[in-house]
């Protein structure tokens, strides 16, 4: 038993801190506000080698544990959640069934660009009847020749309107339902993919959100990822491993929501003191400590599963649930502690309160989380 | 970052869970029921002789020499079968902890090896009086200094094994002048000790079987060498080692809950396996994800702390974290446990009817929740 990060882990911490500090802080308010996206943050956030953490160093990763990106991922989320985001969905959602799946000439082809920042990626996996439950997808995959014919519509696609490429489940055998699902690669500005434009949203809004379009859209069949009938179990793991990202986000929020409400209480001064030297204050402000601590441990012990090579399913589950809802039920105490500054744009807490909303949904809800631990235990 | 247990640890584990299947737990309901003290005694001998009982104590003073976080470990795993049996040998652990940091190697000869060995039945832990409950500090036992005796009087409430300990620490007033807080001292009893009485028996909500008496002390004669620590130190001592204590209870607490949960969770698989269709079973399910996941945590929270202590790092605030959330994550699992089971669970004969008792005071006893979210705050706000 030894919770004591690696020399590595602890260098990337501060380093990625130090970044959000000099680049990501100052910027953040107008990446939401605006919102645009973070691009020259992006760029400099590939030149540290920080888009494809915990892949090898031969695709362009940084060669380093999956606990590491996760570390990234939080403190970038500490500062700007959009900016987390990116990069989570880039390196896990995107770099992951590449690498995990693909073949060599694939990964040289698309995982190492993606691990360099030469191009983002976005895995289109939702659509507009095919949420929480991914079979009745109406998109499809039908095979014509050297070549696979894509249709359909995908919702939610996270960076599908700057992605380089997709990654898209579509049926290749509708009667089979889930069994039935594929994976293919679809570079962006291959003829039939288009993307709609980026939604508006109440949170993460410097990250860029659209529908993608595929319409008679025609990919050679080397882009297939695995093997025909795999799409539904590279989704599952894919969205497994960025569980354990979302719950970073999550804990990042919830982190600065912390950090935002014992500075605010010790400046703010009401019945002649300082409110944090109220009862009602400290307890806020303890629990908050409390539960940040433990989504702490299960976020990183999920990562360490992971990266053990032990099962991951379950522990990204009560990550994410214990992360994501922490942090929406303490960054709405933050709101509080600040009162009515507290919902004024320009404050951080006010960010915040919107961000953290999004990680009780994406990647599976709360709900989905729920079902997928208690499967678990109950097995 | 590894959460593998190192051999030593994974065995006290094992003992301790073999040992509840064993001993433990076939008799808890039974011992709730007769707080019968001789067959607790007679549990708590053979904890001592499995090394239970100094699990984090030197074994050159009869401990295990195990540390910290086998000790988390192992009352997790005894919570699971008996509450009133492992809160005695949390105390006895926390009596003989506190005796090598700070005693004298005459006093830890004297005392330890009779704690960790079974010889005595358990240790006595006597800080709290009738006025002084979360405030510790405004306590008003007094020891005054004549001849080669302290002399101490007062009274001391709601300590737990008063009846058969064979050694209390105990803290009184040394200096009446100083700042508050600072004149109390910390003295090691026996009950043989002139002037020493036990007096009335609490009757409790649960941990049925562990008695809880108060202690009263009238012109008690204390040898001099008795003094535990430096002298006008006690209160810096009492808050050092509840903070490890505090990682006792709170992992007995998570013993309790996952056993309620495990409980109800096994009925449940039992019966839906019958019985109700994917969609009726949400409400069951969401109860038990929850549970399981805070307990996740709890445990996570709970090792972290034991293992700063075993680093000798700073670990109070941590060990407040984890006996807050641990503690209050278990009272919502007996309570949950109790909610899927309905009224089974509410019946005697269903072992979660006595976990929702006994769990109940683990959020109260060595610091309540509310005086654990100050400590935190106060940290907070440094």
């Amino acid at each position: 038993m030894d919770f004591e990060l690696t020399e590595e882990q602890q260098l990337v911490r501060a380093s990625v801190r130090e970044f959000c500090e000099k680049y990501v802080e100052p910027i953040a308010d107008a990446v939401d506000q605006e919102p645009r996206f973070p691009s020259e943050n992006l760029k400099k956030l590939a030149e540290q080698d920080w888009l494809g953490i915990p892949y090898p160093e031969e695709y362009g990763g940084a060669g380093a544990d999956y606990l590491t990106h996760i570390i990234a991922i939080e403190e970038l989320s500490r500062a700007c959640a959009s900016t987390g985001f990116i990069v989570e969905v880039n390196t896990s959602l995107a770099c992951f069934p590449l690498y995990k799946f693909g073949s060599e000439e694939q990964k040289k082809k698309y995982l190492a660009p993606l691990c360099k920042g030469e191009m983002l990626g976005a895995f289109a996996l939702t659509e507009a009847g095919a949420g929480a439950n991914i079979a009745p997808g109406i998109t499809t995959a039908v095979s014509d020749g050297s070549e696979y014919v894509l249709n359909g519509t995908k919702a939610f696609v996270a960076n599908a309107p700057i992605a380089g490429v997709f990654i898209v489940v579509a049926a290749t055998d509708k009667a089979k339902g889930r069994e039935g699902l594929s994976a293919f690669i679809v570079p962006a500005g291959t003829p039939g993919i288009s993307t709609g434009e980026p939604l508006p949203k109440l949170g993460f809004r410097g990250a860029l959100t659209s529908e993608v379009i595929l319409k008679d859209c025609r990919i050679p069949k080397e882009n297939l990822l695995g093997q025909e009938g795999e799409g539904s179990a590279i989704a599952g793991i894919t969205l497994d491993g960025c569980r354990i990202g979302i719950a970073a986000q999550a804990l990042g929020i919830a982190e600065a929501a912390l950090v935002e409400s014992v500075r605010y209480s010790k400046e703010r001064v009401q019945f002649d003191k300082p409110i944090c030297s109220f009862q009602a204050i400290q307890w806020m402000l303890a629990n908050m400590a409390t539960e940040v601590e433990v989504s702490r441990h299960l976020t990183y012990h999920a990562a360490w599963c992971y990266d053990q090579g032990l099962p991951y399913h379950k522990e990204a589950a009560m990550a994410k649930l214990m992360a994501s809802e922490t942090a929406v039920q303490q960054t709405d105490r933050a709101v509080q502690i600040h009162g009515g500054i507290g919902t004024v744009k320009g404050q951080k807490v006010e960010r915040l309160y919107r961000d953290a909303k999004i990680t009780e949904i994406c990647e599976g809800t709360s709900e989905v989380m729920r079902t997928a631990i208690a499967d678990s235990l109950m097995h | 970052m590894d959460f593998e247990l190192t051999q030593t640890q994974r065995v006290i584990q094992e003992t301790a869970a073999q040992f509840v299947k064993q001993e433990l737990a076939p008799v808890a309901a039974e011992l709730d029921r007769t707080k019968d003290r001789e067959k607790l005694k007679g549990l708590l001998k053979q904890l001592a002789k499995l090394g239970f009982m100094g699990i984090n104590v030197d074994r050159k003073y009869g401990g295990t020499g195990a540390g910290s976080v086998a000790f988390s470990l192992a009352m997790t795993e005894l919570g699971r079968g008996c509450a009133s049996t492992t809160v005695t040998t949390s105390v006895t652990n926390m009596v003989a902890e506190v005796i090598q940091v700070v005693g004298t190697d005459q006093l830890r000869d004297k005392y330890i090896p009779p704690l960790c060995s079974g010889e005595f039945a358990a240790g006595g832990f006597a800080l709290t009086e009738a006025a002084a409950g979360s405030d510790p500090a405004a306590m008003r036992m007094s020891a005054v200094l004549d001849g080669d005796h302290w002399v101490l009087n007062g009274n001391k409430i709601f300590i737990s094994s008063a009846e058969f300990a064979g050694v209390f620490v105990v803290w009184a007033v040394t200096d009446k002048e100083a700042r508050k807080g600072k004149g109390i001292s910390c003295f090691l009893v026996e009950p043989s000790f002139p002037g020493f009485r036990v007096g009335k028996e609490e009757k409790k909500l649960g941990q049925l079987a562990s008695p809880t008496n108060e202690v009263i002390f009238d012109n008690c004669r204390v040898p001099k060498e008795n003094l535990l620590g430096v002298l006008n130190d006690g209160f810096r001592i009492a808050a050092a080692e509840l903070a490890g204590g505090r990682v006792g209870i709170g992992s007995m607490a998570l013993g309790i809950g996952l056993a309620a949960m495990d409980f109800a969770r096994d009925v449940v698989k039992e019966r839906m396996s019958v019985a109700a269709t994917g969609v009726n079973r949400q409400g069951i399910q969401g109860l038990i994800a929850d549970n399981y996941t805070r307990l996740a945590g709890a445990r996570l929270a709970l090792l972290r702390a034991a293992f700063l202590k075993d680093q000798k790092q700073y670990y109070a605030t941590e060990a407040s974290m984890a006996k807050v959330y641990a503690t209050e994550a278990a009272n919502r699992a007996c309570h949950d446990a109790m909610t899927i089971l309905g009224d089974y669970g509410y019946t005697y004969g269903c072992p979660v009817e006595r976990f929702y008792r006994d769990v109940r005071v683990t959020s109260i006893y060595e610091g309540t929740s509310e005086i654990q979210r100050l400590i935190i705050a106060r940290e907070l706000l440094r």
